[in-house]
């Protein structure tokens, strides 16, 4: 049993090591998909361009003007002489937010009634405006609090939420990005070099040749798909290497463990595109199919949208996804720290997937020409 | 009598409403280097692969090396070679790899896969050229590379679909010294041609025509039984038949 997996593991190898093209889309498409989403990619929005129209022109109002840029979600391009002149800057895109000052803010203020100041944000890209329309809130929150507090003779506010960031605690964008990425990377790659695999040796002619030898489709689905696991594996390895040391991104938790659950995963996704092969009669409905199922990968994983937000019936789609259960393996070991004791649903669930997927390949795939 | 190396009674395959081949009944015995004869669509490839496994009969039945088709097609596998149509190496693996890995895939290890490579090196006399890349190989050669790989784990029955297609004159009658060589030492040869002069060198034929088993005998008894004074005027009898 299985004495015929170790000459098409071999045979695998070479044709893999000679394919110059595979090769360099195996290394290099880690590479440039790290540097493009670990730098292109920022979900914090800070520094908004900025109009500002202050009618006031006292010394409060422009109290007030420093204390929006202080947060830095504002940054000031422009101080505009009428209410036309801002809204034709925001129009135009040359801002994305005003901040409208009326003249008699510094009276109202002193008065003790309540002073309006308006913000306009450009809400078009809701995920840009979203960090200034709660810094804008906050801060007069912040403001008001420490004015009554001093009206009411209080050296303190009475309640204080003080949040503590964990486990990432600049909020920084590459901590949450390069470890999704090692699973989307790993995906992509994995699923689709295995997805051409039978279908290529079907389109030029040698599958016939190859299965009328007493070969098993077990020792040929195995033997495929096994020379790629070491592919994923140097894969990760790079994105880890350059995660942390070009983006700081940091390796909390046990490493080794992080490899042994990869290891699954990459057969997950391996013995995916060995179905997909198994679907398919040309290497261009494998490439189609496989793109098909790699974008819901990362748009329902939670690569880079909240599952949380998704509705109910697409957080269970993204439960068939390998890739939503290896995130969270990623995530917690990396990030957190966490060891097999919390992740061990995550584990038998992909380790269920490549079984299953390996099982409907072996039965789907018929050693004849019919 | 002795047990037959290739049998098959009423063997029909159809694809959809074309019947491809429709109740052929042979006998080929050991040692026979047999040829089946047609112009192109008489069902050749099609009773080939049927006799491999590689397509299972619509109806009727066939036994290999003593093995039924239908019922064992996997123990088939270790008893015959095949050589299709088209080139089925690996083009970008090497003489010696593509030897190699069949040896492997053929279940030959440690000192007597070493022994048998060297012999059928020997034989197919691809010795200068183990490194060379496939795809690099003339047609004359790939056909002896594929002819080797196919021969590697001592098949008793060798099935050759259009071997010498595509390959020069030269080529083709060291191929063809290579089969008599063969069979001399007992292997059955299956082989499928639409040259003439190959037909004229296998020691009993099969005509066939649209699916139909139309003369059988050595090839003078085929031509006569056809109504030509040669093979060449019974083969264009046949075709001119077909195109009616």
């Amino acid at each position: 049993m299985m004495r015929r997996f170790w000459p098409m593991f071999r045979k695998e190898f070479i044709q893999m090591r000679r394919d110059r093209l595979t090769l360099m889309i195996m290394v290099g498409l880690p590479v440039i998909q790290l540097l493009m989403f670990g730098y292109a990619i920022q979900t914090d929005v800070k520094h908004v361009p900025t109009v500002v129209l202050d009618e006031s022109r006292t010394p409060e109002s422009r109290d007030l003007i420093a204390a929006f840029e202080n947060t830095g979600n504002f940054r000031i391009v422009d101080h505009v002489n009428g209410r036309p002149a801002l809204d034709r800057a925001i129009a135009q895109g040359d801002a994305q937010a005003g901040i409208v000052v009326p003249y008699d803010y510094a009276r109202l203020l002193g008065r003790g009634t309540t002073a309006t100041v308006q913000v306009i944000v450009d809400a078009a890209d809701p995920l840009a405006s979203q960090a200034a329309i709660s810094a804008a809130a906050s801060m007069a929150e912040v403001r008001n609090l420490l004015i009554l507090a001093r009206q009411a003779g209080r050296a303190s506010v009475p309640l204080e939420a003080r949040v503590r960031p964990r486990y990432n605690p600049g909020l920084r964008s590459p901590n949450y990005i390069v470890p999704g990425l090692v699973g989307v990377i790993l995906t992509i790659t994995m699923v689709l070099v295995t997805a051409m695999a039978i279908v290529r040796e079907r389109e030029r002619g040698t599958l016939e040749q190859l299965i009328v030898t007493p070969i098993t489709k077990t020792e040929l689905m195995l033997g495929k798909i096994a020379p790629y696991v070491g592919v994923g594996l140097i894969q990760m390895t790079a994105v880890l290497v350059l995660g942390r040391y070009v983006f700081d991104v940091p390796l909390t938790g046990n490493v080794l463990l992080l490899y042994l659950i990869a290891l699954i995963f990459v057969v997950a996704s391996l013995s995916f595109g060995l179905f997909v092969s198994t679907l398919v009669r040309t290497q261009q409905q494998a490439m189609q199919l496989s793109f098909f199922f790699v974008l819901p990968n990362i748009l329902l994983s939670g690569f880079m949208f909240p599952r949380q937000a998704m509705p109910q019936l697409f957080q269970w789609v993204g439960l068939l996804l390998p890739l939503t259960h290896f995130l969270k393996v990623l995530r917690g070991i990396l990030l957190k720290g966490v060891g097999l004791e919390a992740l061990w649903r995550e584990v038998a669930v992909l380790a269920g997937f490549a079984i299953v997927m390996i099982v409907l390949s072996v039965r789907r795939f018929r050693k004849t020409l019919d | 009598m002795s047990e037959a190396a290739v049998e098959t009674h009423d063997l029909t395959r159809r694809f959809g409403s074309l019947t491809a081949v429709e109740k052929l009944t042979l006998r080929i015995e050991p040692g026979e280097v047999f040829g089946l004869l047609g112009p192109n669509g008489s069902g050749k490839t099609t009773t080939i692969r049927m006799l491999c496994g590689l397509l299972e009969p619509s109806e009727g039945g066939a036994s290999v090396a003593g093995i039924d088709v239908t019922a064992a097609p996997e123990r088939i596998k270790q008893r015959i070679g095949y050589m299709s149509q088209r080139f089925g190496l690996y083009e970008d693996l090497t003489v010696a790899e593509n030897l190699d890995f069949y040896a492997g895939i053929y279940g030959l290890t440690g000192a007597a896969r070493r022994e048998r490579l060297r012999e059928v090196i020997e034989f197919i006399g691809l010795g200068t050229r183990l490194g060379q890349l496939a795809a690099e190989l003339s047609g004359g050669w790939k056909q002896r590379l594929a002819l080797g790989c196919a021969l590697l784990h001592r098949p008793p029955v060798l099935f050759l679909d259009e071997p010498t297609a595509g390959v020069d004159p030269a080529a083709r009658r060291n191929f063809w010294r290579a089969i008599h060589e063969l069979a001399r030492r007992g292997t059955t040869v299956l082989v499928t041609t639409h040259y003439m002069d190959e037909a004229e060198r296998c020691g009993r034929l099969a005509m066939l025509s649209g699916g139909h088993l139309i003369a059988l005998g050595t090839p003078a008894e085929v031509a006569a039984q056809v109504g030509g004074a040669t093979l060449e005027d019974a083969f264009i009898i046949l075709q001119e038949r077909d195109e009616r």
